[in-house]
């Protein structure tokens, strides 16, 4: 390689390069914000090193595990209520008015975007449900996982769902 | 080492090879896509939560890994233009860039369509969407800046420069979905290289999905040679061998479609 060339190619990698550690340290302190949502581990014990905890009242997203048997009717219209888990102890009650997207069901991962009214339960104004980077048949779902899966629009309807009309549905245990 | 490489410093030896190559790719290309598509939609089997909703997968993961694809090989072609300043180069990054920014849009439109029944929301501005949007912008900007000065050859180093500062963006886009907590899933297809024998998509599914990724790819080929043989004439046209193409006096086999088109706009 001549010496222009070389010259060249040194300057536009070292600009890369330069550029590279630039946006890694930017992102690197963004880090925390980057985030979609807080994990209920984050909601009751803190986020980051510093621990730092969620205000009551304050608008925030929490996404964690739908934990099963906890999904509940609160009376006749569209109110529910359920709990999030991610790998922690740690549980926060979301409650909810309105339509179920089609892929909620215990277990499901699910995103709500609310309002903190206690320490441990949210107010939520939107639920959006999470899924998988798995895809298979459904019969396959059944012999892997158990699972047969259930849209919420659906569960009144289901003659396999829990025939207690506080219980939510949602797959065979 | 690189020596074989040299001859295609010169436009007509690149234009040459294209031509050869447009058919492997547009041939090849059209019969996948099209047997990779009706695969996928008529006969892989539903989702066991999604329904048929997830079908929209064989459109949307090809177009995404294309876009990423086709950034780092037009970040590939800054490179050499910048280094070495090679014109075919130059050329190079304007012809895959609108071809980019086609698949990115595809790519956006058909997660929103996705996630509009299945997440419930059309967008969230979560990590991995939005760098993908930036990808957007990164592949408008590099297009925008190219065309922006007078002097072509200043625009193109501008563009590349941009262009190869973006590919920062490309690592950011693939590990989001692992780095940060995101509404979009993790990657199906990493799983595939990282776990072959335990795929965490049923294999029903997965081949259509991997033949329309091959699918999008050499339709991502064809397009990039068209354009770029165009680009080549279109910066050629008073050399003599782009005349004697022009007007026809060459083989057909050579000439082929590009030179065909060309042929009847300039008469």
């Amino acid at each position: 390689m001549n010496p222009r060339r070389k010259k060249r190619l040194a300057i536009t990698s070292s600009i890369i390069v330069a550029f590279a550690v630039a946006t890694g340290l930017v992102l690197y302190a963004l880090s925390q914000n980057i985030d979609l949502f807080y994990t209920p581990t984050e909601i009751v014990e803190g986020k980051g090193n510093e621990k730092a905890m969620p205000q009551v009242g304050q608008r925030l997203r929490v996404g964690g595990l739908v934990v099963p048997g906890t999904v509940r009717r609160l009376d006749d219209n569209l109110r529910v209520s359920f709990r999030l888990i991610d790998n922690g102890p740690a549980e926060v009650t979301v409650e909810y008015q309105g339509i179920l997207p089609d892929l909620f069901r215990e277990g499901q991962g699910i995103v709500a975007q609310g309002i903190l009214v206690e320490p441990n339960r949210i107010v939520a104004s939107e639920v959006l449900a999470r899924h998988d980077e798995e895809y298979m048949p459904p019969e396959l779902a059944r012999q892997l996982k158990g699972i047969e899966h259930v849209p919420p629009s659906q569960w009144q309807t289901q003659p396999n769902a829990s025939n207690d009309t506080e219980e939510g549905g949602g797959y065979d245990r | 080492m690189w020596r074989w490489l040299h001859p295609y410093a010169k436009p007509e030896a690149t234009y040459r090879l294209n031509q050869k190559m447009l058919p492997w790719f547009a041939v090849p290309g059209i019969v996948v896509l099209a047997v990779a598509t009706i695969w996928g939609l008529a006969f892989a089997p539903a989702d066991y939560q999604q329904g048929d909703s997830y079908r929209i997968i064989f459109t949307h993961v090809p177009a995404a890994i294309l876009s990423m694809g086709l950034y780092m090989t037009m970040a590939t072609a800054a490179l050499i233009a910048l280094v070495w300043q090679i014109r075919t180069a130059e050329w190079a990054i304007l012809a895959i860039a609108p071809v980019g920014a086609v698949f990115t849009f595809i790519s956006l439109f058909t997660g929103a369509v996705w996630g509009q029944p299945m997440w419930g929301t059309w967008w969230v501005w979560d990590a991995r969407l939005t760098s993908q949007l930036i990808l957007l912008f990164l592949y408008l900007g590099v297009m925008a800046l190219y065309a922006a000065f007078e002097d072509e050859r200043t625009g193109a180093k501008a563009a590349g420069i941009l262009a190869l500062i973006g590919v920062v963006n490309i690592p950011i886009i693939h590990y989001s979905v692992y780095w940060w907590n995101t509404l979009h899933q993790q990657s199906t297809i990493t799983k595939v290289i990282t776990r072959f024998e335990k795929p965490s998509m049923a294999p029903e599914m997965l081949w259509p999905l991997l033949l329309n990724i091959l699918g999008f790819a050499l339709i991502a080929g064809t397009l990039v040679i068209l354009r770029l043989n165009n680009q080549i004439l279109q910066r050629e046209v008073r050399r003599p061998w782009a005349q004697a193409i022009l007007s026809g006096a060459i083989p057909a086999s050579q000439a082929a479609n590009t030179g065909a088109a060309n042929t009847e706009e300039r008469g």
